[in-house]
Order: structure tokens, then C-alpha cells, then sequence
């Protein structure tokens, strides 16, 4: 449903400012995102002076420089910093990101960060993802066959393979989905563009025999056809994918097999 | 801690506007408008079968200053969803996905809408103006 106002559990407050110490000269000043499930307080908006001469560029190293020196209480997922596991995707000055790929320096005035957009908050800046992966799992990512196993791999030709190519490089970090207007209004029934990107994987995927069926589920007025070609999702992907494309692509199955 | 209570993450408060995401808004927003455009040209059309009287009063709300102004907003309406419609259809057909492409026929769309809507009306005011 589409809803423009939060919650009133969810409404923000304002927080607590941690001023950057006395001999800084490089400050930044850091608006994080905070909410714990402990005291029943609503979420809240806390200020860290960070002195960028002392901290690495991007906005992971401040995240991390909070945690460490200043705020030990301040809870983020984060584990490969180099753009590959998806652990850290935030919304970073008012897009979504990779927290570890997004240099501060990109940001004009204050960097200000909160969790994927239009999720559970489960601790400050960590999303419930629970539903996301549910929806994943509904596309039966892996390989469905007919025939029996044969005595080596499944082999593709080299543009077979390439079918695969801006599809599987995906880290299902939930950037685009949760940046997707339709997404946060029928989240509950549209899968969303990072799980509609990965069933296209399994669908043009030619190895896998199940692609009737694979477009037999996703032939419905919700788990598809919410995408409204609205491309936020291609536009905040950080591995610069295009889950908008991939869609398009599925509509387009859907047409020609009639 | 009932997950139940989890405080939902804020949204379109934060999320900074962008050319895809307000393109895709005002498609919207002009497609509901032209629904309510209808409305106003069908009164009019009636106002024409009444009989003189009816028209010239629906002719006088027509062009009554406020009047205008909405024909003008109801002309760039009719013109984006125009526009932005045939960028649907070439989304629809496969076409036109690059991020690099969906910016530059995003600003053709409002450059072309605003520039015929401009002189559309520039066109009527200096027809009106010389009678």
C-alpha cells in the first residue's frame, strides 16, 4: 500500500552530536542514522565531527572510525570493503550504495546515512532483509534440469555464456530493490528489481530447463508487472548493473512466447 | 523485542529526487490530470450542444485568467505523457535501457514538452492579440 508518511514508531528524532576533537582541521560532520530495540525509543538522527585527515576515504572508514573511537554502540553489517560481498549497502546522501565503495569525497555538505530504505530496522544502520531473501528463494535461484547428470560439467559456447554477463556479477545487496518506489509500496507482492535480475539469470541461462515454468510464475500483475520503468534500480546499482533492462527483457519473453 | 515493533526505515523522506524517479511521477500525475482534462472538455463539448447561452458562460470559465492557466498545465500535461509515452513504448520493445540513454531521452522529453507547449500558447496569446 502505498503509504507517504512513517509510522509513528518510526518517526526521527533528533540525536546526540559528537564534536570532532580540539586539533582537527579537516572535519566532516557525519548525520548516521540511529535506532536500538532497547529502551522504546523512536529512531534518531546522532552527529559525528570525524577529522578526515585522520580516516580513510571512503564511507565505510568513517563508519568504522565511529565505531572504533568514538561510538561503539553504532551497528552496521560490513565485511569485504572492496564491493563484493554487498554487506554494507546503506543509503549514502540519498542514494543507495556500498558504504565501502562510496568515496566521503563524492558527498557535498553533510554525508548523511540510513538503512536501505523502506525496510524493518532491526539495529541503526542493519535492515531486515528476511522478506528479500524469502522473495529470492521463490525464484528457485539454481538450475533446474530434465536430463540425467552427464559424466562432466554442463558445458555452454562462449556467447551462451556470455548471455550471463551484467546478470550474475549481482552481490544481492538489495541497493536497487530498495530504491524502487513500486518496491516500497507492494513489497509484499512485487518481487522487486535484484530478484527479478536474478530470475532473468535463470531464465536466459542455457543450461537450465525450466524456463517455461521459470515465466509461468513471473506472468502475474504484481511479481512483475509493478516495475513501471521508474530506474531508480539501474541508477543506484554499485556494481553498475541493470536490473531495469533485465525486466524489460522478461516482459519481453513473456510477449513473444504467446 | 518483537520484530513487530521494528521501526520501518524511512523512504521518500530521504531519497533524493532524481530524473527517473520524478520523470516517472509526473507520467503519473499528468495522466491523472488529463483524466480530470477530459472531464473539462466533455463539459465543453456539451456546453457547445446547449445552445449559445451555456456556451458562452462555459467560454467565459474557459477563459477567465485561472482558466487559462489550467489549459496551459493541461497542455504540458497532454504533451510529457505524450512525449514520456512514446519512451515507454521503446522501453517496451527492448530499447533505450543504457542509464547513459534513459538520461538523454528523459531531458529530450522535457525539453520537447515545454518547448511545444511554449509555442502552442505563445502561437494562441499572438493570435488572440491580432484579430
Amino acid at each position: 500500500m502505498v503509504e507517504f508518511t512513517l509510522p509513528k514508531n518510526s518517526r526521527i528524532g533528533v540525536g546526540t552530536t559528537h564534536p570532532a576533537p580540539e586539533n582537527a582541521t579537516n572535519i566532516r560532520r557525519f548525520l548516521v542514522y540511529r535506532w536500538s530495540p532497547d529502551g522504546g525509543k523512536n529512531p534518531s538522527i546522532d552527529t559525528y565531527e570525524i577529522d578526515m585527515d585522520a580516516c580513510g576515504p571512503m564511507v565505510l572508514d568513517a563508519l568504522i572510525k565511529i565505531k572504533n573511537e568514538i561510538d561503539p554502540t553504532l551497528t552496521f553489517r560490513r565485511s569485504c570493503r572492496e564491493g563484493v560481498c554487498g554487506s554494507c549497502a546503506m543509503n549514502v546522501d540519498g542514494t543507495n550504495t556500498l558504504a565501502c565503495t562510496k568515496f566521503t569525497g563524492e558527498v557535498k555538505g553533510d554525508v548523511k546515512v540510513y538503512p536501505l530504505p523502506h525496510v524493518p530496522v532491526v539495529k541503526d544502520l542493519v535492515p531486515d532483509l528476511s522478506q528479500l531473501y524469502a522473495q529470492y528463494a521463490a525464484i528457485k535461484p539454481w538450475m533446474e534440469t530434465q536430463s540425467s547428470p552427464p559424466d562432466r560439467e554442463r558445458i555452454q559456447s562462449q556467447d551462451e555464456r556470455k548471455e550471463l554477463d551484467g546478470l550474475y556479477e549481482c552481490v544481492l545487496c538489495f541497493c536497487c530493490s530498495t530504491s524502487c518506489p513500486s518496491y516500497w509500496w507492494n513489497s509484499d507482492r512485487y518481487l522487486g528489481p535484484a530478484v527479478l535480475l536474478q530470475a532473468y539469470r535463470w531464465i536466459s541461462d542455457s543450461r537450465d530447463d525450466a524456463t517455461g515454468d521459470r515465466l509461468d510464475e513471473l506472468e502475474d500483475p504484481f511479481r512483475l508487472y509493478r516495475c513501471h520503468t521508474i530506474m531508480n534500480c539501474t541508477n543506484t546499482c554499485p556494481k553498475n548493473l541493470n536490473p531495469a533492462k533485465a525486466i524489460g527483457e522478461i516482459k519481453k519473453r513473456l510477449v513473444e512466447r504467446r | 523485542m518483537d520484530p513487530a515493533n521494528r521501526p520501518l526505515s524511512p523512504h521518500l523522506q530521504i531519497y533524493r529526487p532524481q530524473i527517473t524517479s520524478v520523470l516517472s511521477i509526473v507520467h503519473r500525475i499528468s495522466g491523472a490530470g488529463l483524466g480530470l482534462g477530459s472531464l473539462v472538455l466533455a463539459y465543453w463539448l456539451i456546453s457547445v450542444a446547449a445552445g449559445p447561452e451555456p456556451f458562452d458562460f462555459a467560454q467565459h470559465l474557459v477563459g477567465s485568467p485561472g482558466g487559462i492557466l489550467l489549459l496551459i498545465g493541461w497542455t504540458f500535461g497532454l504533451l510529457f505523457h505524450f512525449c514520456n509515452g512514446i519512451r515507454h513504448l521503446f522501453w517496451d520493445a527492448g530499447y533505450g535501457y543504457e542509464l547513459s540513454t534513459t538520461y538523454v531521452s528523459g531531458w529530450v522529453v522535457i525539453v520537447v514538452s515545454v518547448a511545444l507547449t511554449v509555442g502552442i500558447w505563445l502561437s494562441v496569446l499572438i493570435a488572440k492579440g491580432t484579430p
